[in-house]
């Protein structure tokens, strides 16, 4: 714990710290450009200089670690002319456009010349110019703006784990690129975005649409994979501009995926504004009164087991606390809200991220089983290889190969691979046996199938043999990729006591059992078996359900109501509304609750609040937002028959996984450049 | 001048075979292991106490540096020694001779301050240009290989040593000590920060060293010869011998071994045959290299050629290379080129000479036509003053300090320049150089 004293200041920090933040704890600013807490030292925008006793030079407070006794001076007129010369050196080939450029009103370049620049240019010859470089449909480069802080090269080496951009060329012809012209094939390139000191690398579908001063910011959670990751939403009149991440060290640091940050302009197409009623085979528009009274009048007479619903991936916990309810009234258990058929459900522990996030950190050992984190949650990928950068992490794999930006030791692809380890009778379990915090992480691949509750259950046995489960550590780890999924597990939005599950309302659609089926948000299932039931889709998207609903009714989107959602971890986090959504569209739990009037259902609550009452009430875990109420271990899984058939990842592709990111022109951009590239054309597709 | 019986380098000049058998004729490998029975630390005394300076340019006390190494390797952090033979700057041409003329006794340098400081691997970083160089040094690392000189114990001294000849491509950033290991590592030249210091976290990051080839070429024959010996020739603390590569406008450029301290004047008109024209048609000199600041003929007088003496004239020893200018010279020009020359060379990782040394080269191509005011030229100083001392490495120190000389000894020439274009006519009594 070394004593400094900053500016008369004397201050203790922690080891290893060095002088900068030393600075910062003195409470004494220090201006930096290359520096991030996040990323590697560079020390090459000498932004930081300060002085140092008994030192004859400046030196770099980023870099420098701080030492006993140190003597630091922050405001000398020595260390105002040093930032001043390197202001100026920055400021005399950047370009001064910054009233046509993006980053104008929100740039580090621009703030910290306004507090420490010269105020005046003494540079009278020809500034250089660089060739702007083509990085993909996301990322916008103007490089001429770029001070080669290098932030971006960082983070796509150590964060993002794409060794895909670096400087080239010396001296003041110094570039940053791609080296050979192309994307970076990273989801998670938007953060270069975020971290782009200067103007240089702004975001490509943001271009020129808005100023940072004009949005309307709103703090909110992201719906389009499981991790929750906290956002910002900024929007003017009734559209999003755009989605930046927010800071939350347990969740998503300070990361979003491309999916998070670029699919909101999806929000403005294919939008369900209105209600459709099907009449002769074609849906036409109606009013919320004509959209009732059809489905009003296609209940009526029906039993409670011939109605069926099923929640989709993007569902908030209000709406389906409503539709549950809406549902036991109804007289019906057949509810889901595992559209991918995954067998989980019951016991909290057997469905939760149990370790956390932020709990990988403490991780030494690894076993992946049917998951592609890098597609069904980036940001734990991320996490998993912020953990393994720092050393001593192994990785054990189970299922398709993929890179995941951190090597893993590739065990085999399927069950019979698991049930070896969950016998001891392979190699990787003396990792597992010699590790202190091993983990297990099970995904969507490994139980989205038939035989996923033995799956289950032999990943149970594997964490209880290895002791992945005690009073100080929880190992077990189902990785979801759904936003809902959690929740509806949370809320019991599974099949009561003799009810139907996905596969079992799709089979007796087939066969007629079931007559009517209610789609809060479903998408992603078999519509076909639909074509013989009278179906319900409450949505925000024109996407599968839509079209083989009877009665559409036009709900909102997660940036559109305020709502619950509850993570992977089994977080409780809230939404917000930052703007309204479209034409009749309403919020969805106001849709189910007045709807529960025309049958005479009522639901009983009336306000946001008496309905949360209703879910803490339903599950207490929702008394606590942004708190986990730890799973207790208990049982879940029973033993059953593995098929030999190999683990396949969830996602086919990462940029289409949800209605809106399918409606989004941007996701479509990725998937044609990203995952489709390789791809025969067919001839007709351009 | 320098007794020829207390030359270290006795090949200099190549007339005679740089073989092995020759060489050991001349006294390299002479009881090597003898030198290395004595010990790791009894070899860092000696050179501590001969007072030896690295002799690549920043003139740091070798002993010092070698002792700054582990004293108790880490068995999973080999230690290396790294010599640097990127011989680069401007005007300098000493390493190069060594190495074509005499690569025995740089080879059995590097074995013995290799084990000074518990190394068992070297490497040499040549630089990429030296082509026929390499080709002959490593055709002597062979010999030495054959001869059991090194390799598994090493000269039979029980030390096992290896040594290995990296050629690099040719940038001149890579001749600064950490560039250099980022280069080695297979990096993009570009110089770490510091701390931590090589001897802490090197090549790969184990604890390294690196020295000039002219400093470990030295080593040997102090050790045989004594401390004593060496630290009883130059002056205090400026002790030794030193190659000196004269070049420019001298009648007889040439390398030369000669003591240290020996007066600038005698340097030039005893070895290089004097000043083209005599001494009086002098105009300024560069005493090492290109980084460091010229100095006009009044202070050539008299300067002594040493570390601490051209330090008291605001210049530096560097590596020794005197580039003499002649009063033809357009010394605005001559300095504008090394500005362009440090343009070119710089790295581009910070900001202060990644973008400085591109502004003061296009200043200097002014002032060469006086297309400037007067106030540009303390713009100028001012500029270079921004670069110096706010970078990661020395090499914004070296684009900063050619300009500064200039600036400080030919102010009115400058000034004349600029009044000329102006249309003032220029004042026939006025001093050329301050």
């Amino acid at each position: 714990m070394p004593k400094l004293t900053i500016d008369g200041v004397e201050v203790e920090v922690a080891d290893g710290s060095t002088v900068l933040q030393a600075c910062e704890d003195a409470g004494a600013e220090v201006p930096r450009f290359c520096y991030h807490d996040r990323l590697s030292i560079a020390g090459n925008c000498r932004m930081c200089l300060v002085e140092m006793e008994k030192s004859p030079k400046p030196i770099a407070s980023c870099a420098m670690p701080a030492g006993e006794g140190m003597v630091i001076h922050t405001n000398t007129p020595e260390v105002k002319k040093a930032r001043e010369g390197v202001m100026e050196f920055l400021l005399i080939n950047h370009p001064l456009d910054c009233p046509i450029c993006d980053q104008g009103g929100e740039c580090d370049l621009q703030d910290q010349s306004m507090a420490y620049g010269r105020h005046f240019t003494r540079f009278n010859e020809h500034k250089r110019a660089v060739k702007d470089k083509d990085v993909g449909p996301l990322v916008e480069t103007i490089m001429t703006r770029c001070i080669h802080c290098t932030r971006c090269i960082r983070f796509a080496d150590e964060i993002a784990g794409v060794e895909e951009f670096g400087a080239v060329f010396r001296g003041e012809h110094m570039e940053i690129g791609t080296y050979v012209e192309k994307a970076v094939s990273s989801e998670l390139s938007g953060n270069m975005i975020d971290l782009c000191p200067v103007g240089a690398l702004t975001s490509k579908p943001y271009a020129f649409t808005a100023r940072s001063w004009e949005l309307r910011k709103t703090e909110s959670v992201d719906a389009h994979d499981a991790v929750g990751s906290n956002i910002r939403i900024d929007g003017r009149g009734g559209e999003v501009m755009r989605i930046v991440p927010r800071l939350h060290e347990d969740v998503n640091e300070e990361w979003i995926s491309d999916k998070s940050r670029f699919a909101y302009d999806g929000l403005r197409k294919r939008r369900l504004d209105r209600c459709y009623v099907r009449r002769n085979g074609k849906l036409e528009e109606a009013s919320w009164q004509q959209a009732f009274d059809a489905v009003s009048k296609a209940l009526s007479g029906l039993r409670g087991d011939q109605i069926a619903a099923i929640a989709g991936d993007l569902a908030d916990c209000e709406s389906m606390t409503a539709l549950k309810d809406l549902m036991t009234g109804l007289g019906s258990a057949n509810i889901d809200c595992r559209q991918d058929g995954a067998k989980l459900g019951g016991s909290r522990c057997g469905y939760l991220f149990n370790s956390t996030i932020a709990g990988i950190e403490e991780s030494d050992a690894m076993l992946i089983v049917g998951a592609d984190p890098r597609w069904e949650a980036p940001l734990v990928n991320a996490r998993i290889r912020k953990r393994w950068r720092q050393g001593g992490l192994k990785v054990g794999f189970i299922g398709a190969h993929r890179d995941l930006t951190y090597p893993v030791n590739n065990l085999g692809v399927g069950p019979k691979t698991l049930g070896q380890v969950a016998a001891g009778e392979h190699d990787f379990t003396s990792v597992l046996e010699r590790s202190e915090r091993p983990m297990l992480i099970l995904g969507p691949g490994a139980v989205a199938r038939t035989d996923g509750a033995g799956v289950l259950s032999a990943a149970r046995t594997i964490a209880e043999k290895y002791t992945m489960v005690r009073e100080d550590w929880n190992g077990f780890n189902i990785l979801h990729r759904a936003a809902s999924r959690v929740g509806g597990l949370d809320l019991g939005f599974v099949p009561g006591a003799a009810g139907r599950d996905v596969s079992g309302i799709l089979a007796s659609a087939e066969s007629g059992a079931v007559k009517f089926v209610w789609l809060l948000g479903a998408d992603e299932i078999d519509m076909m078996p639909l074509s013989k039931t009278f179906t319900v889709y409450q949505g925000h998207h024109g996407d599968a359900g839509a079209a083989a609903a009877d009665v559409v009714l036009p709900g909102a989107a997660y940036t559109e109501k305020n709502a619950t959602y509850v993570n992977l971890e089994g977080r409780v986090q809230r939404a917000y509304r930052a703007i309204y959504p479209p034409g009749d569209a309403r919020e969805d739990w106001t849709i189910l609750r007045a709807f529960s009037d025309e049958v005479a259902r009522t639901l009983p609550y009336d306000t946001l609040d008496s309905l949360r009452g209703r879910m803490v009430e339903i599950a207490p875990t929702f008394s606590g937002v942004d708190k986990i109420a730890p799973a207790v271990w208990d049982n879940f899984g029973e033993p059953g028959e593995m098929s030999g058939e190999a683990f396949a990842g969830s996602v086919e592709n990462f940029y289409l996984t949800d209605v809106i990111a399918r409606a989004s022109d941007t996701m479509a951009k990725c998937s044609s450049q990203f995952v489709a590239r390789n791809q025969k054309k067919t001839g007709t597709n351009g | 001048m320098l007794k020829d019986s207390d030359r270290i380098f006795t090949n200099l000049y190549g007339v005679h075979d740089s073989g092995l058998v020759a060489s050991r004729t001349r006294g390299a490998w002479d009881g090597t292991a003898g030198l290395i029975e004595k010990g790791h630390d009894w070899i860092v005394e000696q050179i501590k106490e001969s007072g030896l300076r690295g002799r690549g340019g920043a003139g740091f006390p070798t002993g010092l540096k070698f002792s700054f190494m582990p004293k108790e390797p880490d068995p999973r952090r080999p230690q290396y020694l790294i010599v640097n033979a990127d011989e680069s700057e401007p005007g300098t041409c000493k390493d190069r001779d060594i190495m074509r003329h005499d690569p025995q006794i740089l080879i059995e340098g590097c074995l013995v301050s290799a084990f000074a400081m518990r190394a068992h691997v070297a490497y040499i970083y040549i630089r990429g240009e030296f082509y026929r160089e390499a080709e002959v040094l490593q055709e002597a690392i062979n010999e030495s290989y054959e001869a059991g000189l090194i390799g598994k114990n090493a000269a039979g001294s029980g030390w096992d040593f290896d040594l290995y000849l990296h050629r690099g491509a040719g940038a001149y950033i890579c001749g600064e000590e950490t560039g250099l290991l980022e280069s080695l590592e297979g990096k993009p030249g570009r110089p770490r920060l510091k701390p931590p210091f090589p001897a802490g976290a090197g090549l790969y990051g184990c604890p390294s060293t690196v020295n000039n080839v002219e400093t470990i070429a030295i080593v040997p024959t102090i050790l045989r010869r004594g401390a004593n010996w060496f630290n009883g020739l130059g002056r205090p603390k400026n002790t030794g011998t030193k190659l000196f590569c004269i070049s420019g406008h001298v009648n007889h450029p040439c390398n030369v071994e000669e003591e240290m301290g020996i007066p600038l004047r005698e340097l030039i008109d005893k070895h290089a045959g004097g000043v083209r024209g005599g001494w009086d048609n002098l105009l300024a000199v560069i005493p090492g290299g290109s980084s460091v600041p010229l100095l006009p003929k009044s202070i050539c007088d008299t300067v002594l050629m040493d570390f601490d003496s051209l330090n008291a004239e605001k210049s530096g020893l560097g590596t020794a290379a005197v580039i003499v200018m002649d009063q033809s010279t357009d010394v605005v020009e001559a300095i504008s080129r090394l500005s362009h020359f440090y343009m070119h060379e710089s790295c581009g990782q910070c900001t202060p000479c990644r973008e400085g040394t591109g502004w003061v080269f296009r200043m200097m191509q002014r002032l060469i036509k006086g297309d400037a005011s007067i106030e540009d030229i303390d713009l100028l100083w001012n500029v270079v003053g921004q670069i110096e001392g706010h970078t990661i490495c020395a090499l914004g120190d070296a684009a900063a300090w050619p300009v500064q000389g200039l600036i400080r000894h030919f102010r009115p020439e400058l000034e004349q320049r600029i009044l000329a274009r102006q249309g003032i006519p220029e004042d026939a009594n006025a001093p050329r150089a301050a």
